[in-house]
């Protein structure tokens, strides 16, 4: 067994166990710590994929902004009747079971069946540069739409809060 | 060079068109500077263009064409083309043309509508130069019509005016008949070669080719486009519009009702000359010759000053058409000329007279005097002596006085017919004109006399007359100039030695040998002959014209009015301008109510039975058709409607309005579909 | 065991990458469809992400894909920031306005 085979196992391991936690425990705080680990070992896997800049950015993007915002919603919106309430309570277990391992057997099936096109592994190299050569030539436009994008996302989200705080109770 | 020229002479008016209906009020002056100047430099190139055309001696066309629609495999060209005839023919349009504007900036001062007055002018002009520019019939059919419209617009100028509304649809509505037939001959002749072009119809003819392969048909076509000759240039029996037409403003009447609109016709009939059998112009011919004798005799019994003027047009019109019938082409042609520059001098006299008369009355606050009847003047000689003298020169002209250039057109009309009587005996045809020619004598000085000899009609009225202005008197001594036999033919005696004669020659004639009119040449000689007898004829019966005009109305040595009563029906029937309009008022204008009435009763009793069976049948199947909508189609499409109420109520169940269970249902149906298509 | 399977396990290469990527979809799936916590649904939508990602990087480096899987990676990243932004802040708009975040309780859709 080689090196990168070991911590490739170790980091599945981590991965998919933060993720089960993250899935099957009844307090949603702990739910999201176990995300932030699961995003820190899919960060890891990048890199054993030696996908370097990805990495970091998940580590950057996820873990720095992402699950703030989850634990900002977790918080914010937890309080029922002035005490704060982190159960969570799960609904349409059965099927959810049965279309979630059905998913997984499915997809292992194609995923080990099929005759991938595979190439020779090269010397993996930086791809920082490259990466950001890429973004500056051909995925120039994508790069401006995305910027668009968020943008546009920050636009709304500020709008959606402001009128939430302008016009705080709506009788319904 | 020489094929823009001719293009920028037709587009100048047409600039001016423009340019007036949409700024000239806003124009100082109201523009009448800027359409006058834009006609004047037509003029001015036209008279270069002729100048260098005759010059050159050469019998060749200045000629440009392309093509316009392609249909199916054949194709529309149009262009234009000039000959030494249509050279001639855009002096005398824009000459005339030139004149008129400058005369109407006097005549038409302070009138309401002065710009859109000028506007149509160049409309006029513009359309008046197409017909003489284009080398097609197409393009000509299409300016002849905008010739009409313009005509239209501009006698019904004081379209308040009743009668000036009704003169102008009349001119419009006549015209349209004498089109209609033009229409169908053109139609003829484009079926049969699929050209409109004059050259290649020619040719198509030359080379055998005949029109539904016959000869009557190649008559007929000939003498439909001459229909449109008949409207235009009214003719025996269309030409009950030009008298009515003179509703119009007089410089107007100068220049459409006398010089070149209805000089069309005539110019048409030239134009398609060669393609016209001998049968054709025998029609022709009479057309002329008994429309030059109706109006002739009309003319003297009339005692407006522009009605004379204008029986007097129909008159001379019709000799030039019979100069052409007979085959004295260059005769008719130079009879055009010289017609259209002392008539259009007659009527801007005529113009100058109701104009002085018009200020007089206004300034006596008079309104109830006919400012156009003769018979209110009288011994206007001394109060305008220009107007007079002018007048006396195109009275002499039109009269056939020697030295003037009425003489000379008209003794070569005349010996044209008399060769042509030599030739096959048609003599009606030469007494119709000598009798014509006496005849125009006396009604031209008739109206000279009663208008500025004698006594006035009545002292408060003439005394207040002034001579007209600057303006208006210019144009009528260029007008007398012109009226002169120099500009013509150095020998006054004789226009086949003039530069005019070398210029224009007869067309060689292109039907097949057996209809085909005698050659220029055989009638050449035949006038050669006879020409010396016509002089002395013609010049005698004018002289007696003269004489008995003077005998009547200024000696009174012969009582008119007696003359007039032993004369009875026939100078009833003159005075009354021989009933043409009361018998077509009657015989189209009431036939047409009768034929209305019967088609009235016709649709009220039988197609409206008709009608309404079919109504009440319709009502039947449609009570049957309601009866099986209510039940049996209504009783299925309620049916659809309460299944699908049903199924929409089971399947609202599924909707729980939880997203979640959506979701479940999203997924499901994904991972079912990843089976079915693994 | 076989040897062969055993080898297989020893050597990692596209589908153990592969079955990994499935594993967290059908775990995000699972939380997707299961909890009734708004919040919630959303990490599940994140692993979700993150898995096709995983899928993304891992065909980027053993197959012909290369660097253009880690173009996409980066825009899925871009898309799943914008997309926390946007959907926290209608989760606080319908907070405010159910005082509620339960999907449950959320049913105005129901026909």
């Amino acid at each position: 067994m080689e090196f990168t085979a070991i911590l490739f196992y170790v980091f599945a391991i981590l991965t998919i166990g933060s993720a089960s936690i993250m899935v099957f425990s009844k307090n949603i705080v702990h739910s999201a710590f176990a995300l932030m680990f699961t995003l820190i070992g899919v960060a890891a896997i990048y890199v054993l994929l030696y996908a370097d800049f990805l990495a970091a950015t998940q580590l950057l993007v996820y873990v720095g902004g992402i699950l703030i915002l989850i634990l900002f919603g977790v918080m914010l919106t937890s309080q029922e009747s002035a005490k704060l309430n982190f159960k969570t309570v799960t609904v349409n277990v059965v099927p959810a079971s049965i279309l979630s391992v059905t998913a997984l057997v499915l997809l292992t099936y194609v995923f080990t069946t099929t005759q991938w096109a595979s190439r020779n592994l090269e010397t993996p190299q930086e791809t920082v540069e490259i990466l950001g050569t890429m973004l500056m030539s051909d995925y120039l436009l994508p790069f401006i739409i995305a910027g668009v994008l968020l943008l546009i996302a920050i636009i709304g989200s500020i709008l959606m809060a402001t009128r939430l705080n302008s016009k705080p109770t709506e009788s319904n | 060079m020489f094929t823009t020229i001719p293009i920028i002479i037709l587009l100048l008016p047409l600039l001016g068109f423009v340019l007036m209906i949409f700024f000239g009020k806003k124009l100082p002056r109201q523009g009448d500077w800027l359409s006058s100047g834009l006609i004047s430099i037509s003029l001015l190139l036209s008279i270069y263009l002729l100048i260098n055309k005759v010059s050159s001696h050469s019998e060749e066309m200045i000629s440009h064409s392309f093509t316009w629609v392609l249909i199916g495999s054949g194709s529309i060209e149009i262009g234009i083309a000039i000959d030494n005839l249509a050279a001639v023919m855009l002096v005398v349009v824009t000459l005339v043309s030139t004149l008129v504007h400058f005369f109407s900036m006097g005549y038409m001062k302070d009138d309401v509508r002065y710009s859109r007055y000028y506007a149509y002018l160049g409309l006029f002009s513009f359309s008046m130069l197409g017909i003489v520019i284009t080398n097609n019939l197409l393009l000509m059919y299409a300016a002849w019509e905008l010739v009409g419209i313009s005509s239209y617009l501009l006698i019904g100028h004081w379209y308040e005016k009743k009668s000036a509304s009704n003169a102008a649809n009349k001119a419009f509505i006549v015209n349209r008949i004498g089109d209609f037939g033009m229409f169908i001959g053109i139609m003829i002749l484009f079926f049969s070669y699929s050209t409109f072009t004059f050259e290649a119809i020619f040719s198509s003819i030359n080379s055998g080719q005949l029109p539904f392969g016959s000869e009557q048909w190649l008559t007929a076509a000939g003498i439909l486009i001459f229909c449109g000759a008949v409207g235009k240039s009214a003719q025996f029996p269309l030409h009950v519009w030009l008298p009515d037409a003179m509703e119009g403003p007089t410089p107007v009447s100068a220049l459409i009702h006398a010089a070149t609109m209805v000089a069309a016709g005539v110019y048409l009939v030239a134009r398609v000359f060669p393609m016209l059998t001998s049968d054709a112009l025998l029609v022709i011919a009479y057309i002329g010759a008994i429309t030059s004798l109706i109006a002739a005799t009309i003319a003297i019994t009339q005692f407006d000053i522009k009605k004379v003027l204008a029986y007097s047009t129909i008159s001379q019109l019709g000799y030039m058409i019979m100069a052409l019938g007979v085959g004295a082409f260059t005769a008719g042609f130079m009879h055009l000329v010289t017609h259209a520059a002392f008539k259009a001098g007659l009527f801007l006299g005529a113009g100058s007279v109701i104009y002085a008369m018009h200020e007089s009355l206004h300034k006596a606050k008079d309104h109830h005097t006919d400012a156009q009847d003769v018979r209110n003047m009288g011994g206007l000689k001394s109060k305008m002596p220009i107007t007079y003298i002018t007048f006396l020169v195109f009275t002499l002209a039109i009269s056939g006085i020697p030295f003037t250039s009425g003489f000379l057109s008209k003794d070569e009309i005349l010996a044209g017919t008399l060769a042509f009587s030599t030739m096959n005996g048609h003599w009606i045809l030469p007494v119709i004109g000598f009798a014509v020619a006496a005849m125009t004598a006396l009604y031209m000085f008739r109206l000279l006399i009663l208008t500025f000899h004698g006594k006035p009609a009545d002292e408060s009225i003439i005394s207040g007359i002034k001579e007209s202005p600057k303006v208006m008197t210019v144009p009528l001594m260029v007008l007398a100039a012109l009226s002169l036999f120099v500009f013509y033919s150095f020998n006054p005696l004789g226009a086949a030695s003039g530069w005019f004669y070398a210029a224009i020659e007869q067309p060689m004639s292109v039907v097949p040998e057996l209809i085909q009119p005698a050659s220029a040449h055989v009638f050449h000689e035949a006038v050669e002959n006879i020409h010396g007898m016509a002089m002395i004829i013609s010049i005698l019966m004018a002289g007696a014209g003269v004489l008995l005009a003077f005998a009547m109305y200024q000696w009174k040595k012969v009582n008119a009015d007696k003359l007039a009563e032993h004369a009875g029906v026939l100078y009833k029937g003159a005075f009354n301008k021989w009933y043409f309009d009361e018998f077509y008022s009657k015989a189209f204008v009431g036939g047409t109510i009768i034929l209305t009435k019967i088609l009235r009763w016709f649709d009220e009793n039988i197609i409206d039975g008709i009608v309404n069976g079919s109504a009440h049948i319709t009502k039947i199947i449609s009570s049957i058709s309601g009866w099986i909508d209510n039940n049996v189609v209504d009783g299925l499409v309620n049916a659809t409607a309460n299944t699908a109420d049903r199924a929409g109520g089971l399947l609202s169940k599924i909707q729980t309005g939880k997203v979640q269970v959506y979701l479940v249902y999203v997924v499901f149906s994904f991972l079912v579909l990843f089976i079915l298509f693994l | 065991m076989e040897p062969s399977f055993l080898q297989w396990l020893a050597d990692p290469g596209l589908s153990h990458f592969l079955i990994l990527s499935a594993i967290l979809f059908s775990l995000g799936i699972m939380a997707v469809l299961s909890k009734r916590n708004v919040i919630m649904v959303l990490m599940g939508v994140e692993l979700i992400l993150n898995s096709a990602n995983i899928n993304f990087i891992a065909f980027s480096r053993f197959t012909d894909l290369s660097l253009d899987g880690h173009m996409i990676g980066l825009f899925v990243i871009i898309v799943a920031a914008a997309e926390a932004a946007v959907a926290l802040a209608i989760v606080l708009n319908a907070y405010k306005r159910f005082k509620t975040i339960n999907l449950d309780d959320i049913s105005m859709l129901k026909g």
